[in-house]
């Protein structure tokens, strides 16, 4: 297992009465993509806020790279780089002139400093207008300036809020495929959202945020099993006599419900497609078509506050 | 708590933009012109009424700035006009504008801290009103030179640099105050509005206050000594605005023969030369209590500033 990165242990942030971030236990590994997911006014940007020593926590300890941002904020900023949720640029400057001061701020020296700018701008698409004012892009160019920069930065941590708002589908997934190419250069990459199924593909691991907690943490399928019981459900379109007895039957099935005539729907807990396929036929039935269906973060998340467990936050 | 590294850290390319944007800036021209305008014109007036009057003076580029002539004001007084609407200008938005565009959280997120962004900010204004000033200074100068036809003193050199020193500290306590209220308020339009307010309750309205203060709390003055006190009490309140306080050091600094600010006994000037200048040092130990308190009074704001700007939230 890769090391931790970024490590919280009972974070806690007050606003007046109000628990913004309440317990927080995090864990983040070098080399993946950590998504933060949840509504908005969960915690999340109070959250990246505090692990960047932007926010005082009120209660908790932080480790980021080994260090306290609070107490270190110069050396954990140096190796962490930001996209915050609605970023701004300098609109009378063109995107040279904004990484540029980027880079100063960061105590760049001005040798070699142009090329790797145009580089960084070259490899996020923006070649073209590198000499264009910010006021002229697009919600998607800004957000992929706001890569660059960290490209240029060159971190060990990219620390992403709400990276995709704002970005149709064609250019959120481009997007995310330039996280996805930063990540294998061994970045590690802490991404939040409240657009679950859109990210669910590029994390490795995603923690679930409600109301300030984290209520759930880990892989998606480790997720889907613990909330959903049975993470793996397959649709099986057959006609047949005794088939719910011989589905049942199957080692590691759960719940078998006939959804309509002849549509049956199998919960398992790991892959039951062989079996099932000749159980059904043993049993003498039809078989028109077998699919099957992997739970996504939306149906989970919905899932796991319909349950009792969440009860009390619910 | 140590903090590590040091909190200057950034502060040169933070000023160095600062202060291009500001010299750059639509509005900041727009003054200019308009104050270039207002000088040369002050002076110019003033330059005609002197060739009239008194040919050679001894102090002729001192009275170049603060003759006035009807209907126009003296140069002075359009200094004192427009210098805090130039330093109100430049830090109305100063932070709350990067806050609504969003730029605040990402330049606070480099690797530097927040005292190296409100410091740049800060000083890169007050760069660019010396620079306004200092050019201003020098224009005026050398259209007097041209006008009078003869160059100014050594005395009159010093007294107009020491000038020019006064009004970059007047500048400095505006300056702090609207960048105080860019913090306090999220609106530009807000932080400029109460800024302008503040200037004018001081610059108009607080002179006026000073009088009725006074007299609501000495109570009726039939005698003498009382009255005096009266006065006396009146300058003090005044004092409270730094208009105030800017006027009073400009007119003993500017003008070579002014031997005291309020009131005076004809026992205090028994013998004395009536109108005879006094040394530069003794004009400037005269003003030094406003001198100071103009400097203070900046360092003060801009403490305060500094002290919100360290507890203020950055999220958008």
């Amino acid at each position: 297992m890769n090391r931790v990165v970024i490590r919280t242990r009972a974070l806690a942030k007050r606003y007046g009465d109000q628990l913004a971030v309440d317990g927080l236990d995090l864990e983040v590994r070098e080399a993946e993509v950590f998504g933060l997911l949840g509504p908005n006014g969960s915690g999340k940007t109070t959250t990246i806020l505090m692990l960047l020593g932007l926010t005082e926590p009120s209660a908790g300890e932080i480790a980021v790279l080994g260090l306290d941002p609070r107490r270190q904020p110069i050396t954990v900023k140096r190796q962490v780089g930001y996209l915050p949720d609605a970023v701004g640029f300098y609109d009378d400057y063109t995107a040279r002139e904004n990484l540029r001061y980027t880079a100063r701020l960061n105590g760049r020296k001005r040798a070699g400093l142009e090329a790797e700018i145009e580089r960084a701008l070259a490899r996020m698409g923006l070649a073209d207008v590198i000499d264009r004012r910010v006021a002229t892009y697009s919600r998607g160019m800004r957000q992929r300036l706001g890569l660059a920069e960290i490209v240029l930065r060159a971190p060990r941590i990219a620390i992403l809020d709400e990276p995709t708002v704002g970005l149709d589908p064609a250019g959120a997934g481009e997007f995310l495929d330039m996280v996805l190419a930063l990540k294998h250069e061994g970045m590690s990459v802490l991404l939040s959202s409240h657009h679950l199924h859109q990210v669910q593909a590029i994390c490795d691991r995603v923690g679930l945020f409600s109301r300030g907690k984290m209520v759930l943490q880990g892989t998606v399928d480790e997720l889907a099993s613990q909330v959903l019981g049975a993470s793996w459900r397959v649709h099986l379109e057959a006609q047949g006599e005794r088939l719910a007895a011989a589905l049942q039957a199957i080692p590691g099935v759960g719940r078998v419900a006939e959804e309509r005539k002849s549509h049956w729907l199998v919960e398992a807990d790991n892959d039951v497609r062989p079996a099932l396929v000749r159980a059904a036929l043993d049993a003498g039935a039809e078989i028109r078509s077998v699919q099957m269906e992997r739970p996504g973060l939306d149906e989970i998340y919905a899932n796991y506050f319909r349950s009792p467990a969440a009860g009390a936050y619910a | 708590m140590n903090r590590e590294g040091s909190p200057w850290t950034g502060l040169g390319p933070v000023f160095g933009k600062e202060l291009s944007d500001q010299l750059g800036s639509v509005r900041m021209r727009i003054l200019e012109l308009l104050v270039l305008i207002a000088a040369i014109g002050a002076v110019y007036v003033a330059s005609q009424t002197m060739r009239a009057t008194l040919a050679q003076s001894p102090i002729a580029f001192l009275q170049l700035f603060t003759t006035a002539e009807r209907p126009l004001p003296s140069f002075v007084t359009f200094l004192g006009f427009f210098v805090p609407l130039m330093a109100v200008s430049l830090g109305f938005d100063a932070v709350n504008g990067e806050l609504n565009r969003g730029t605040l959280s990402r330049v606070l997120a480099q690797p530097i801290y927040r005292d190296a962004l409100l410091m740049g900010k800060f000083l890169a204004a007050l760069a660019t009103l010396a620079l306004v000033l200092v050019g201003l200074w020098l224009v005026t100068t050398g259209f007097g030179i041209v006008v009078l036809g003869v160059p100014p003193g050594g005395e009159e050199v010093g007294r107009g640099l020491l000038f020019l020193l006064l009004t970059l500290f007047y500048a400095g306590v505006w300056l702090s105050l609207a960048l105080l209220f860019s913090l306090l308020f999220r609106q530009p339009s807000t932080s400029a509005m109460v800024s302008l307010g503040v200037w004018i309750f001081f610059a108009v309205l607080w002179p006026i206050f000073a009088q009725y203060l006074a007299q609501a709390i000495t109570g009726p003055a039939f005698f003498e000594s009382s009255q005096i006190r009266q006065a006396e009490l009146a300058t003090m309140i005044a004092r409270v605005s730094p208009s105030t306080l800017y006027a009073e050091a400009v007119q003993v600094i500017l003008h070579p023969s002014v031997r005291s600010l309020g009131p005076v006994f004809y026992s205090q000037i028994e013998r004395a030369l009536i109108g005879a200048p006094l040394p530069l040092v003794e004009s400037l130990s005269l003003v030094w209590p406003q001198v100071v308190a103009l400097l203070s009074a900046s360092c003060l704001l801009f403490a305060l500033a500094y002290v919100v700007f360290q507890r203020r939230e950055i999220r958008a």
